[in-house]
């Protein structure tokens, strides 16, 4: 018998934040700003160009940190990327951070004390150093990923002549992570449907067993793929987009950012 | 006389650890033929298929394509023969490997040669053979199973292949993607080995079936005929499909 339909329908509240399953483009956001729309390879030498210069400037020359995180502060604020998102995602140097803050309490040399703590002026600004540092560049890193497909940074390490073996296996494992992980959730499923949960040391044993299992299916699956590609004449090289010019104008407006950090640094120089 | 697409004869292989997998297949396909491959579990049919393109050498016996000889050690030749042999491999996210829909389908032309427009116009008219034009810039992964089907047949059809070989094409569909994959691969100028366990589709598709078991091939007839000849069937662990028939 045929019945009679009543669909509920769940609203969007009720779904609660949607999560995107995509893997390999969980970072990006979408928007429309000037820093979305370079080219990544444009963007890519701009971010290497400015870390070089952070990377080259003293941190006893602190004026011109405070000058570098501006600079920062107003990339983000051209690409719309919300500072918070981007405060979120850069806690992820806290591992490195922890490292550094314990520099100022070893180490040799000339020594001082805030209160009852001895410090060594050495560690302590080789601290401050990678703190500095590895933010900024933790930074740039969010900037140029939250603003750059995965794909479009491959791209562009393509056109800058990365070697075409790294290109092919970061890109085929961007397109096969989430197969993979979709293999996984589906095995991870099917231990839970016969009273499966991994709640202590006691099932790493089990847990071991299925990584292995998801490791050689991974693998013969590699070796399907490689058929595949051979049936279809494939003999080292991928297909790669056309090379097109990039005007001057637009390299300009990129290398803006590691310019200023520069014209910056030998002003310092020259004002010393 | 029009040379056949294919021609195998008296092909024999064993896999490296001895275990013999072909004794002795001999098999004429004819321009423009749609054949069904029969056969059960273990009998040899991938084997069978991954000799087509040379894949697999050839230990013993020969393989013609439109003529030409299938030889592993010839480089060049190889690279006309499987752009001659387009296989449709059974899981498509094993097929489909590139970022996008377009790009994958970009792929075997460019290993041929093709470059800019002519590029541009082949894969364009491969997606429209199956339907898929608009999902051109789309990742493979955000398509459903039968799309990506789809998908990976055209990869194979813009290599303008002279045999089309499916594995196992309808398995995993929905009835519905099951006839729209009938309907395009019907609607298709070009000489078809489908090897496949559906007896209805092999009927509703192909007007001739061979059957493949213990690495021989023991039936090549009208379909028809094959698929009513109950003890054939039996004899090879093959069945129809309960409550259907054919008269």
């Amino acid at each position: 018998m045929v019945r009679n339909i009543n669909k509920i329908e769940i609203s969007h509240t009720e779904l609660g934040h949607h999560h995107g399953h995509d893997v390999g483009e969980r970072l990006y956001l979408h928007r429309h700003s000037i820093v979305h729309s370079l080219p990544p390879h444009v963007k890519i030498v701009a971010a290497f160009m400015f870390l070089f210069v952070v990377i080259s400037t003293s941190i006893t020359q602190w004026q011109l940190f405070i000058f570098y995180f501006s600079l920062i502060l107003l990339t983000l604020t051209v690409a719309k990327i919300p500072i918070k998102l981007a405060a979120t995602r850069s806690l992820i140097e806290i591992p490195f951070v922890l490292f550094a803050v314990l520099m100022p309490f070893f180490g040799t040399g000339e020594q001082f004390s805030i209160g009852p703590v001895d410090l060594y002026r050495a560690g302590l600004l080789a601290g401050l150093s990678i703190v500095g540092k590895g933010t900024i560049g933790v930074l740039i890193a969010i900037i140029l990923s939250t603003s750059t497909t995965a794909r479009e940074i491959l791209r562009g390490l393509e056109k800058l002549k990365l070697p075409q073996l790294m290109v092919q296996i970061a890109s085929f494992m961007l397109r096969y992570v989430n197969v993979v992980t979709d293999e996984m959730e589906r095995m991870r499923v099917a231990r839970a449907s016969r009273g499966f949960e991994a709640t202590g040391i006691k099932h790493w044993k089990i847990l071991a067993t299925a990584a292995a299992a998801l490791f050689i299916r991974s693998y013969e699956r590699g070796e399907r793929v490689h058929l595949a590609m051979l049936s279809r004449g494939y003999d080292g090289v991928l297909p790669h987009e056309e090379v097109t010019k990039v005007s001057v104008k637009i390299w300009i407006k990129a290398l803006t950012l590691p310019f200023l950090a520069l014209l910056a640094h030998l002003l310092m120089i020259v004002w010393k | 006389m029009l040379e056949p697409s294919l021609k195998i004869e008296e092909l024999a292989f064993a896999y490296p650890d001895g275990n013999q997998a072909l004794f002795g297949v001999n098999l004429v396909i004819n321009k423009g033929e749609r054949v069904a491959l029969l056969g059960p579990n273990g009998a040899g049919k991938t084997t069978l298929v991954m000799h087509l393109n040379g894949i697999h050498e050839t230990t013993h016996g020969k393989i013609f394509v439109s003529g030409q000889l299938v030889d592993a050690q010839d480089k060049e030749g190889l690279k006309k023969i499987r752009s001659q042999v387009g296989i449709v491999f059974q899981d498509p996210d094993d097929q489909l490997f590139m970022p996008t829909v377009g790009e994958d389908v970009a792929f075997g032309p460019y290993n041929m040669g093709l470059r800019g427009a002519e590029l541009e116009k082949v894969v364009t008219k491969a997606l429209a053979l199956v339907g898929m034009s608009e999902y051109k810039d789309r990742p493979p992964h955000h398509l459903s199973f039968g799309q990506r089907r789809r998908v990976a047949v055209a990869t194979v059809l813009a290599m303008k292949p002279e045999i089309l070989v499916l594995d196992e094409p309808s398995s995993n569909l929905d009835p519905a993607s099951r006839r729209e994959l009938a309907d395009i691969l019907r609607s298709l100028d070009v000489t078809v080995v489908m090897v496949t366990h559906d007896m209805p589709y092999a009927y509703e598709l192909c007007e001739r079936a061979v059957i493949l078991s213990q690495g021989i091939i023991v039936a090549d007839d009208k379909t028809k005929n094959v698929l009513t000849n109950e003890k054939l069937l039996k004899d090879n662990r093959l069945e129809l499909p309960v409550g259907f028939s054919i008269n």
